[in-house]
């Protein structure tokens, strides 16, 4: 059992994140959050792996890493 | 028991009594003697002494001293203080103490090394970028050059903000027998603004880079109020044969010397001229000077320059009386006898 | 489930101001780790640039001072010199370290200070908007070459890490990126291994950081580290320049 959380407010959508996802969990919304990004949120939890690439690559300190 | 030194030692003598913790310089004439009696002294002492790569470094480093609330001092004279301005800048920005030293020599450019007092307005006018004032102190003697060297550090913990000391070449050069009457300070405290790690406490950050809408605004009334308060508590001067005086001579520093010289020459010469000597530049005397024009209606202001402080002097007496000058700048010396005449023709 | 990677103690818990896709964010937490897991935090006293990362004491949880353009290793030895108990570091761009602090950079590393400087090379002046930096590739474009970096106009690319190797006053200079988690895990234990350095005072040790500038690159975040693997690296070799921890 692994998973992610993902501060939906700060993330500012650049991506890097799911771009570092080795089982491509991680998408973008296509709504806007209140600093005008597509946030990033986990789309496919049953395949994370609680690798931690997503928190590593995240410079907005946005992403907490659960196992 | 006094002991004859020169003026650049004293005021060595005097930061070290005060508990100097550090010291950063760089090489100038004529201020030479105080990097080279530090670099002895401080590492004897167990204190800090580093010879910066230039005066931009040394500045600097004083700057990173300053923020973790200990006792820190630079010196140079007139080019190297135009590159020292940065830091200076940044530091009364900041709200930092800090000692700063100006043993002046001819200007502009690289000028020559006689004595000079051409950066008076550099120093009390503010020299680098940005509102702010330094509080400037202008010793006269070697005896002054220790205690205000002294002093100046409890000057500039009492309201955040660097001190200059303002004097020249002449006066760092020239031997006094000095009485070295200040106590030994130790045990100093590190204020509670400083950057000493965030311990048992939230942590902190000294800036002077304000970007919310009215921040800096605030922070610069701020600053002016201090300024104020200084203006109001911190003023020092000296007055000789005023009292029956039909010429008084406004002059600071060395010019002072001569012109104590040449008010003792003028009295024999039937002259009734008096002195008033400004020991603190920033704050300068001027509501002194003002009360002083309602009563005396000729001022001579004296000054190894072409005309500074003068404009200070005029702006105190404001109309009220007659507000002549006399100087010159480059290495030259005003002369006693040059005083008198010019006394002469004043009347 | 228990949280097994979370934001570390040494940072605050704010929205950073760097565009989307920045290195710095990264940077700034891997020094966060570090100073966390080696205990610093309470005796840090670090020194923010006139850059990008000029509000870092907004975004850091421990004593951080401004400095002027340039002047962060001169602040540096300042800080360092009076108070040899604390734990210094300056957070430089290309810009501050290597053009207008490139004499405080070089004197204080051949004083051989023992400091740790933290060097976030992106080959532009990102705060003001995407000029020519030290660091700027032959013929990239910036704004202020527009035609492409040329070195008979504007010089060559400043590898600053393989210039203080030369410096006998220099103790660790390595060379990292963040563009990919394997690159950020090597980054943070270089980092770790140069406040090591410090804490075991051997002396001046210097991590250069190839980082990514999205926006003033006018590329996207995943072509920016893509760009940065491709090309930027290639020009800035990553890995150890110099290691002498061992000899001081």
């Amino acid at each position: 059992m692994a998973t992610i959380k993902i501060n939906h407010e700060r993330c500012k959508g650049c991506g890097l994140c799911g771009n570092a996802c080795p089982n491509k969990c991680i998408s973008l919304s296509k709504q806007f959050n209140k600093i005008g990004y597509h946030w990033a949120f986990i789309e496919k939890e049953d395949d994370c792996i609680a690798c931690g690439f997503c928190y590593l690559t995240c410079p907005d300190f946005c992403i907490e890493v659960y196992k | 028991m006094k002991k004859l030194v020169k003026g650049n030692i004293a005021l060595c003598e005097g930061a070290i009594a005060a508990g100097l913790k550090s010291y950063f310089g760089y090489p100038i004439t004529p201020q030479n003697e105080i990097p080279a009696y530090l670099s002895k002294k401080m590492i004897e002492l167990k204190r800090v002494f580093v010879q910066a790569e230039s005066e931009l470094a040394a500045a600097n480093m004083v700057l990173g001293a300053a923020v973790t609330g200990v006792r820190a001092m630079t010196s140079s004279s007139s080019p190297g203080i135009s590159l020292k301005q940065e830091a200076i800048s940044y530091m009364a920005g900041m709200e930092l103490p800090a000692l700063i030293v100006n043993v002046q020599r001819g200007g502009p450019g690289l000028g020559n090394i006689s004595g000079s007092q051409g950066d008076y307005f550099q120093s009390v006018k503010g020299g680098g970028h940005g509102d702010y004032k330094l509080i400037v102190l202008a010793p006269n003697c070697v005896q002054e050059m220790y205690e205000m060297a002294y002093d100046s550090f409890d000057l500039a913990e009492k309201y955040r903000i660097p001190v200059m000391i303002l004097t020249d070449g002449i006066i760092g050069q020239m031997m006094e027998p000095v009485d070295f009457n200040r106590p030994e300070r130790e045990k100093l405290l590190i204020p509670n603004w400083a950057l000493d790690g965030c311990k048992n406490r939230p942590p902190r950050s000294l800036k002077s880079l304000l970007m919310k809408d009215g921040d800096l605004e605030k922070h610069n009334f701020a600053l002016q109020e201090k300024y104020k308060t200084i203006s109001q508590n911190e003023v020092k001067y000296e007055t000789f044969e005023i009292s029956d005086a039909d010429i008084i001579i406004c002059a600071f520093g060395i010019a002072a010397r001569i012109s104590k010289s040449a008010v003792c020459l003028a009295r024999k010469n039937g002259i009734k001229v008096g002195l008033f000597r400004p020991l603190t530049l920033f704050p300068f005397p001027s509501k002194e000077i003002s009360e002083l024009s309602q009563r005396f209606k000729n001022f001579l202001s004296v000054e190894l320059n072409h005309g500074q402080m003068v404009e200070d002097v005029r702006l105190a007496v404001n109309g009220k009386a007659n507000v002549e000058f006399l100087g010159k700048a480059g290495g030259g010396i005003v002369t006693e006898l040059e005083i008198l005449d010019k006394l002469k023709n004043f009347l | 489930m228990n949280k097994i990677l979370s934001k570390p103690e040494s940072l605050k818990d704010v929205s950073l101001s760097y565009c989307p896709g920045c290195g710095h964010g990264i940077i700034h937490r891997l020094i966060a780790e570090c100073v966390d897991e080696l205990h610093l935090r309470e005796k840090t006293i670090a020194v923010a640039p006139v850059g990008c990362a000029v509000f870092a004491y907004d975004y850091f949880n421990f004593d951080v001072t401004e400095a002027p353009h340039g002047r962060p290793p001169a602040v540096a030895t300042g800080i360092k010199r009076t108070n040899p108990d604390k734990f210094v570091f300056t957070y430089q761009g290309d810009g501050d370290i290597a053009a207008i602090g490139m004499s405080e950079t070089i004197h204080a590393a051949n004083r051989g200070e023992n400091i740790t400087v933290i060097f976030v090379n992106n080959a532009n002046y990102g705060m003001t908007g995407g000029q020519m930096a030290p660091t700027t590739l032959i013929g990239q474009i910036t704004q202020t070459t527009p035609f492409g970096r040329d070195p008979k106009r504007d010089g060559y690319p400043i590898k600053l890490c393989e210039l203080l190797a030369t410096l006998d006053g220099t103790t660790y200079l390595e060379r990292v990126s963040v563009f990919n988690p394997q690159n950020i895990i090597k980054a943070k234990k270089a980092i770790k291994k140069a406040f090591q350095c410090q804490i075991d005072e051997k002396g001046f040790s210097l991590i250069e950081v190839i980082s990514q500038c999205p926006v003033d690159w006018s590329m996207s975040p995943l072509e920016a580290i893509r760009w940065v693997e491709e090309v930027f690296i290639k020009s800035f070799p990553l890995g150890v320049i110099k290691d002498k921890i061992d000899e001081k």
